[in-house]
């Protein structure tokens, strides 16, 4: 497995599975608007993760597009470990995306102009909707944070839950290392800042206070993941393990 | 000649709509990036509008009967994602259309296509294809989409 092939799954899995937890809420949105929100989130969301799949399908030259998305356990997933915890109610679905879509402006800003072309391309792509993904959660936390004394210590609450996960986004390990030498990676820790100056900046206007730093969980780029991670794959996978090789 | 038989898939390309906005194009859309020639196929570049959206799928799906259709079988689709999709690319003339059709078409200032008032407000920055938001006219109290612009 070449470490770009792993550095091109690894975007491409965080993607899949926070646009397979978006997909759970279709349908179970609190107003329309929201449903259909949430769904488009979800499409865009699929969108990146088959761009970045296809090229990693092209990089290792075996498996499809496919045999990577529905055909790989836990172990061998390496998304970050925030976007495969549990939905909760909709205040915590906004929360968790908050901090995710803050971080990925960063990242794909970056990853932009990366030496791969092919990283560069999707990730150009990826930054003009990641850019509507961030302003939808960030209006929401406002108004969740501003609203109601209820809807304020329920988003207090699951930023409190949620911040263990932050600490991943920024880890940078050997492949991250080797592919920011080659110049075709980021510098995860070099983002930090400025996700703290938009996380506060926000957390501000929401009436929100930043928690401290305590016990910060780690692994999922390593294929270490949470308990949730199994029984959102189990039914996401369910029909090409069921049937192998179905097609629409 | 093979000029010629570009310039022609050019146009049969032009009579292919936009499957959620039929009003349109695929090439009035802008995601027709290209037609050349080389190894005796016609390759047409094509580029998504939003990575995840549906009706790529389908309008890829159009273009293959429509070309088959007037006799044109050695093609090939090629997706490009550089550079990417913008509503840059749409003319004044394709604004026009979404406008008519009742879609506010991608501009700075959004404008209710019922009433030409600006007096608008955003309901959802989401609409019911990724290409488009939900806004409301303060004038007319008609709602509206509005093509967003990327």
């Amino acid at each position: 497995m070449s470490n770009l092939f792993t550095y091109t799954l690894r975007i491409a899995d965080s993607s899949l599975i926070l646009g397979q937890r978006m997909a759970q809420w279709c349908a179970k949105g609190p107003t329309l608007e929201e449903d259909i929100a949430l769904s488009n989130i979800s499409l865009d969301m699929f969108g990146q993760a088959n761009g970045f799949y296809e090229y990693a399908a092209q990089l290792d030259g075996t498996k499809s597009v496919d045999d990577l998305a529905f055909l790989r356990n836990e172990r061998e997933f390496f998304n970050h470990q925030m976007v495969e915890i549990e939905n909760g109610h909709f205040g915590y679905t906004i929360t968790r995306n908050f901090l995710h879509d803050a971080f990925n402006l960063l990242f794909y800003t970056k990853l932009s102009e990366s030496k791969d072309e092919t990283l560069s391309a999707l990730a150009t792509k990826s930054l003009k909707e990641v850019k509507y993904h961030l302003r939808h959660s960030t209006n929401w936390l406002i108004r969740l944070g501003d609203g109601t004394e209820d809807s304020n210590e329920k988003v207090q609450e699951s930023l409190e839950e949620i911040w263990q996960f932050t600490a991943e986004l920024f880890e940078m390990d050997e492949i991250d290392t080797e592919l920011l030498n080659a110049g075709i990676g980021v510098d995860n820790t070099a983002l930090k800042a400025q996700w703290d100056e938009i996380v506060n900046t926000t957390l501000k206007k929401a009436k929100l206070s930043r928690p401290e730093d305590a016990y910060m969980a780690t692994g999922g780029k390593k294929g270490m993941h949470t308990e949730y991670l199994g029984f959102l794959l189990a039914e996401m996978q369910y029909l090409q393990r069921a049937y192998p090789d179905a097609k629409w | 000649m093979q000029n010629g038989k570009i310039n022609k898939i050019w146009e049969l390309l032009n009579t292919v709509p936009d499957p959620e906005i039929p009003v349109i194009s695929v090439v009035e859309l802008g995601v027709i990036r290209d037609v050349t020639f080389s190894n005796n196929n016609y390759i047409i570049s094509i580029t998504p509008t939003y990575s995840g959206c549906p009706a790529v799928k389908a309008f890829q799906d159009d273009i293959k009967v429509c070309l088959k259709e007037n006799g044109i079988n050695n093609f090939e689709l090629k997706i490009v994602y550089s550079p990417a999709w913008t509503t840059d690319w749409m003319t004044d003339a394709t604004k026009e259309k979404l406008r008519k059709y009742g879609i506010a078409p991608p501009a700075d200032t959004v404008i209710c296509p019922q009433c030409n008032s600006k007096k608008t407000t955003l309901i959802s920055d989401f609409g019911a294809t990724a290409c488009k938001a939900l806004y409301k006219c303060s004038d007319c109290l008609e709602p509206f989409e509005f093509f967003k612009c990327i």
